[in-house]
């Protein structure tokens, strides 16, 4: 791997001495790079994700962004939480906004550089409208759109579609896979599906169960950009039958 | 909208119209006196007799129930956040926020108008006593109900902890507290009315005390009747500040 953007060094990390949750997690992420995190249900991928985020302190271990010790520090990461947590009592650009503002960004400002990412991320015309309104999908849209537009290195996506159907599940992979060629993004996603793991990654890493650490890295050598046909594809099935086996072999098969 | 109101409404109206008229029927058949219990058209008919001294003592109850009820918002905001920004000041505060609860007022109200006089102090006191613990509460429940997440989220943008209140806590923390204000405005009236009637010059408590006095029952079930109206005219307002204030909350 030539350049590194993200290293994450044996982070350990546990709730107290009957709760050992990350035991020693290592993998590192290239710049542009997707790489999806996949692991039993409550294996410690949220848990994980909070710690490199920098909102709890690890017990061992440390997070390098570009070389440089990131531990413990917010500001190279955008985090979208598994909630969609959009506001009621903010519009729709205003919580797109909020990441800005909250950096100190003044409003109108804030206002404008979100504005811009409305049309590409679907949601032109729903600028002053409530979160009430919107669609499940829309919802998630306006969510990644409030952590994209902070700018930072890294996104971190907590299973942003994990709530929808999977009518608008699809239509938002093939979406996110879209818009992140275009931004170039270097992003860390955690899923439960598979499927949405291959279809949007260049590499998955499966977790162990709790304790937790990386059991496998598998890469995804579909050719970019990715389309809807390369799910019925040969080499599909085999990553998505290497995955699962990867998974199954852990103890555990129920994934989430 | 105003047909879903009548339509909520009506059952409520429908039940205080039959015992109006049960009561009146049973005055009316029993030939029971009216010192002891008048009918209802007779509060009325008294009530509006003696409307304009009613009205000379409805003035300074409303007058006592704003002033108390804004201290009580007052104290009740500046120590719910003091005591969210600080575990320290929670531990201390909340078991002298339950013991002002615990205090019975009935026997503390005469002791504060002897300690303060007849005048608007003493009557202050008593209403930010009955109301100043739902306010508070309600906020310091309402701040601390904050989502996990929504905190974690706020902090991963680099909020500081005055930046997750104001963004977060605070706005989250609007629809309890307009629950809480509808608790304490009922209070308030009900706690102004008392401090009068345990020693005032003027307002619907010392009023009642007065007419109770002399007998006339009717005058003071009238003036009872005021208080209620006045409550629920607060208790209505307190919606449609909540309507303009938090718009996008569920039932506002
Ligand atoms: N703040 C916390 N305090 C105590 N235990 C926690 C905390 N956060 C998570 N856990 C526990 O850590 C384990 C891993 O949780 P989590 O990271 O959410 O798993 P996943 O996201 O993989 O489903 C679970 O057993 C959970 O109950
Ligand atoms: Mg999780």
């Amino acid at each position: 791997m030539a350049e590194i953007k993200l290293m994450v060094d044996g982070l350990v990390k546990a709730f107290g001495p009957e709760l050992p949750v990350l035991d020693g997690v290592s993998f590192a992420v290239a710049p542009g790079e997707f790489v999806s995190l996949v692991g039993p249900s409550g294996c410690g991928k949220s848990t994980l994700f909070n710690v490199i985020a920098g909102l709890e302190p690890p017990d061992g271990g440390r997070v390098l962004v570009e070389g440089d010790d990131a531990t413990g520090r917010v500001d190279p990461f955008a985090y979208m939480p598994q909630q969609d947590l959009l506001f009621p009592w903010r519009t729709v650009i205003d919580n797109a906004a909020l990441g800005l503002e909250v950096a100190g960004v003044r409003r109108r400002e804030a206002r404008e550089r979100a504005a811009e990412l409305f049309e590409p991320f679907g949601l032109a015309g729903f600028e002053r409208a409530h979160p009430r309104e919107l669609s499940g999908g829309m919802r998630q849209r306006a969510a990644l759109l409030r952590t994209v537009v902070q700018d930072r290195p890294v996104l971190l996506l907590d299973e942003p579609f994990g709530a929808l159907d999977s009518l608008t599940r699809t239509d938002m992979q093939t979406w996110l896979d879209e818009v992140r060629a275009r931004y170039d993004w270097t992003v860390l996603m955690i899923t439960h599906d598979v499927r949405e793991a291959i279809y949007l990654s260049d590499r998955v890493v499966v977790l162990a169960p709790r304790p937790t650490s990386v059991h496998r890295e598998i890469a995804v050598d579909l050719p970019r950009p990715r389309d809807l046909d390369m799910i019925t594809s040969a080499r599909f099935a085999e990553l998505e039958a290497e995955l699962l086996d990867a998974l199954r072999r852990r103890g555990s098969n129920r994934v989430g | 909208m105003s047909k879903a109101v009548v339509v909520k409404l009506w059952p409520a109206t429908l039940l205080v119209a039959a015992g109006l008229v049960l009561w009146q029927v049973l005055v009316t058949v029993s030939g029971v006196r009216p010192q002891v219990l008048p009918s209802p058209l007779r509060v009325v008919e008294q009530g509006w007799a003696f409307r304009a001294q009613i009205w000379t003592n409805t003035m300074p109850t409303l007058q006592v129930t704003a002033v108390g009820f804004a201290v009580s918002l007052v104290l009740g905001w500046t120590l719910a956040i003091a005591v969210d920004f600080s575990p320290w000041l929670r531990r201390a505060l909340t078991p002298l926020f339950v013991a002002s609860q615990a205090l019975p007022i009935i026997v503390i109200a005469p002791l504060v108008i002897i300690w303060f006089g007849f005048g608007l102090l003493p009557k202050v006191l008593v209403i930010a006593l009955v109301t100043f613990f739902p306010v508070a509460v309600g906020l310091i429940e309402g701040f601390a109900a904050t989502d996990r997440q929504a905190i974690n989220l706020l902090r991963s943008m680099g909020a500081s902890r005055w930046k997750v209140f104001r963004y977060v806590r605070l706005p989250g923390a609007m629809p309890r507290f307009f629950t809480a204000l509808r608790t304490g405005i009922t209070y308030a009236v009900t706690g102004a009315i008392f401090a009068e009637y345990v020693g005032a010059t003027a307002g619907l408590g010392i009023f009642m005390n007065q007419q109770k006095s002399s007998f006339r029952t009717d005058l003071v079930l009238a003036a009872v009747l005021v208080t209620v109206v006045l409550t629920v005219v607060l208790f209505t307002l307190t919606y449609l500040v909540e309507r303009l204030t938090i718009p996008w909350s569920r039932h506002g």
